[in-house]
């Protein structure tokens, strides 16, 4: 139930190449989430598994089963619109009922499984309203209760809550990932907030340009983003880059000297690396210190956030672009010089080509 | 009242008029008497008695003469009135005309005949109205008959139109196939296509259908219009693919789709062409009679021009009937203006 297979799926439409090779496995009961800036591809791959959109290549399998040639309403899929895609002339229970219809399921049934989705999301008050009549959050609970009543091996969902405001979206969001415990359900989710992305996912799938970048827990997409692109996309704000070549490599630590000519070591940690090779140093804004002393670097403040709790200090590192998260407030104005340590801050390293040493 | 009354006669000019107001009162009440004025003149003129409708110079209201039975005189005279030669004036019957003369009696004294210049009379008319006009078609003529084969063509036609053409803006707007574009600009292009144009082979088709003198020959050949299926394709065009898509998860088939989803949301542009189709097809004229020679199959339009034969044109009825056949489009328009104004503002078509 709900284990669904990619091999090397491809789709254009067109000369225009969307998706390319996609492998992925995503197994039953997974909360898997793809997350990428828009145009990569996420939508097109969702729809190529809900089987609105046909692959160019590769096959789609799901329970084993290989549906490339299955038509969408036999997949046994239920998916969530962005825009809900509500029949805006049915009531919301003929909404839910619609798709049971079709399936010639006994009214009865029909009608017990409208009233069990309809306790389990608190929509009963609604149901003989029309979609007009009712708010954006109401809405998104009918188009997920339209999901759950056709008990789906696995649900799609395609930025569900992308038209809710910002508190019913972190509400809600708890909501989904209750839901999902409660199901236990396959679900993909299609999204481009990465704070989406790191609080529902069990795994999410990091895509660029129609291909996968890296797949993996939240948190392993954290710490060991497999590339730039990922460590760039995952943290908010998100992670800064230094350039420069490598002068030094010790046993335990190595040397680099940034564009500008500030000197910064860093630890090697098992990593290959050549004296003399340009390398990328990406250290996160969280993991920054105000403060001189060992392997520190001077900067000078651009701009100053006080966000009260934090400040976030934008600043300039020898015409390189530096972001520091510090915690709690501080009196600090631009224009000034300043000291950054990065002595306690894990780094990341990135070769010329943006993979990760 | 007072209100309305002073909406109604702002002016641009305070206190004077300023020549806006004066062009835009002339255009206003210009454009009123050229709209309103013949279907005022029309439906007054349906109540004239043929008399009265030969009458020069022609009056609005209908008015006839009024006529007298006097003592010696077999028919009923008209009656004057006449200023006497001696200044006096008194209401006379006319016997007859001779030349610029008219001999005239006087109904209390039938004996005594009274010369009277024409120029010095003026007939004594008061406002009459011919409702022999409407009720004779109704007992004589097949009226009832042609109303039923009219209001037969036009709701059939009109159902048939609107499933056809939304099947057609259903294909045309919500699937991706080659050539659809190339598809729409030739059904549009045939709006460019007169009627007197395609008659002959269209006679041919129909004929060779066995369909000549049959309602359904004036039917069939008019239910797929392009302008009805340019009004449901571009409103079609606004309803979202994710729907579409939403059903199709549903396990709808392509029918439903269209059935249950995409019909119910056309809607307005469907109540559109309705009333378009409603007043095509009420109004043809050409084609039926083309399609229909006999009789008893005649639609209200054709069966109006047998009114008009070669040597006599009856138009006391031929005015009445028009009106009667106005009625069912004036009340399309009456209360169904909304969604008229939309349809011609969305296509630019009427």
């Amino acid at each position: 139930m709900g284990h669904i297979k990619l091999t090397n799926v491809i789709k254009s439409f067109g000369a225009i190449d969307v998706l390319h090779g996609i492998n992925l496995e995503i197994n039953d009961g997974e909360f898997v989430v793809f997350v990428g800036p828009s145009g990569c591809g996420k939508s097109t791959l969702l729809r190529t598994i809900a089987g609105l959109e046909k692959p160019t290549g590769g096959d789609l399998a799901i329970d084993g089963k290989i549906v490339n040639d299955v038509p969408a309403a036999d997949r046994g899929l239920a998916m969530v619109f962005q825009s809900y895609a509500l029949y805006p002339h049915m009531s919301v229970r003929q909404n839910l009922a619609f798709g049971l219809e079709n399936t010639r399921m006994p009214q009865a049934e029909i009608a017990e499984r409208i009233a069990e989705a309809a306790r389990m999301l608190e929509i009963e008050p609604y149901l003989d309203r029309r979609p007009g009549q009712l708010s954006g959050g109401q809405r998104q609970r009918v188009a997920i209760g339209r999901a759950i009543v056709r008990r789906p091996v696995a649900f799609l969902l395609d930025e569900p809550l992308s038209n809710l405001d910002a508190e019913l979206r972190g509400s809600t969001r708890a909501e989904l990932a209750a839901l999902h415990a409660r199901l236990s359900a396959t679900m993909i989710y299609v999204t481009h907030d990465q704070i989406e992305a790191m609080t529902l996912a069990d795994r999410i799938v990091v895509l660029r340009a129609g291909r996968i970048e890296q797949i993996g827990t939240p948190l392993e997409l954290y710490n060991r983003p497999a590339n730039r692109f990922v460590a760039g996309f995952i943290g908010s704000p998100h992670m800064n880059f230094l350039e420069g070549a490598v002068e030094a490599v010790h046993p335990e630590k190595a040397v680099a000297t940034l564009v500008g000519g500030h000197r910064l070591e860093f630890p090697v940690a098992g990593a290959t690396i050549e004296t003399g090779s340009r390398i990328t140093l990406g250290v996160r804004p969280q993991h920054i210190c105000l403060g001189s002393g060992e392997n520190s670097i001077p900067a000078k403040i651009r701009l100053v956030e006080a966000l009260g709790s934090e400040t976030v200090l934008h600043a300039d590192v020898a015409g390189q672009k530096i972001l520091v998260v510090a915690p709690g407030q501080h009196d600090l104005s631009p224009g000034l010089d300043i000291a950054l340590s990065l002595s306690t801050a894990p780094i990341h390293l990135f070769n010329e080509r943006g993979l990760r040493l | 009242m007072s209100r309305i009354a002073a909406f109604i006669f702002r002016r641009k000019g305070r206190n004077g008029w300023h020549w806006t107001d004066i062009v835009t009162w002339i255009w206003l009440v210009g454009g009123l008497l050229i709209m309103f004025g013949p279907a005022v003149w029309l439906v007054g003129s349906s109540f004239k008695s043929p008399a009265a409708l030969a009458e020069f110079p022609p009056t609005i209201l209908p008015y006839v003469t009024q006529k007298a039975t006097v003592e010696g005189y077999d028919k009923p005279l008209d009656l004057y009135d006449a200023t006497l030669p001696d200044g006096s004036k008194a209401v006379l019957a006319e016997v007859r005309r001779i030349g610029v003369i008219s001999q005239m009696v006087d109904p209390e004294k039938p004996g005594e005949i009274i010369k009277v210049n024409i120029s010095q009379r003026t007939p004594v008319r008061t406002m009459a109205f011919a409702t022999t006009n409407y009720t004779e078609p109704f007992t004589h003529f097949d009226f009832v008959r042609y109303l039923w084969n009219s209001v037969f063509v036009t709701v059939t036609a009109t159902l048939i139109t609107l499933v056809v053409n939304s099947m057609a803006a259903f294909a045309l707007s919500k699937y991706e196939f080659r050539g659809r574009t190339f598809a729409m600009l030739l059904i549009l292009a045939t709006l460019m296509v007169p009627l007197s144009v395609i008659m002959v082979p269209l006679y041919s088709i129909v004929s060779a259908l066995g369909l000549f003198n049959n309602l359904w020959g004036v039917i069939l050949p008019t239910v797929a219009t392009p302008t009805g299926v340019f009004i449901l394709r571009q409103y079609m065009l606004t309803i979202p693919d994710e729907l579409i898509d939403a059903a199709r998860m549903d396990k709808a088939s392509e029918w439903q789709i269209y059935w249950r989803i995409v019909l119910p949301l056309t809607a307005p542009a469907l109540a559109v062409l309705a009333i378009f189709s409603v007043v095509w097809r009420w109004n043809d004229f050409l084609w039926p009679l083309i399609v229909l020679s006999r009789k008893e199959l005649y639609t209200l339009q054709v069966g109006l021009s047998i009114y008009s034969g070669e040597l006599n044109v009856q138009w006391h009825f031929i005015l009445a009937m028009t009106v009667v056949t106005m009625i069912p489009v004036v009340l399309v328009f009456i209360f169904l203006q909304r969604f008229i104004t939309t349809g011609i503002a969305g296509t630019g078509l009427k």
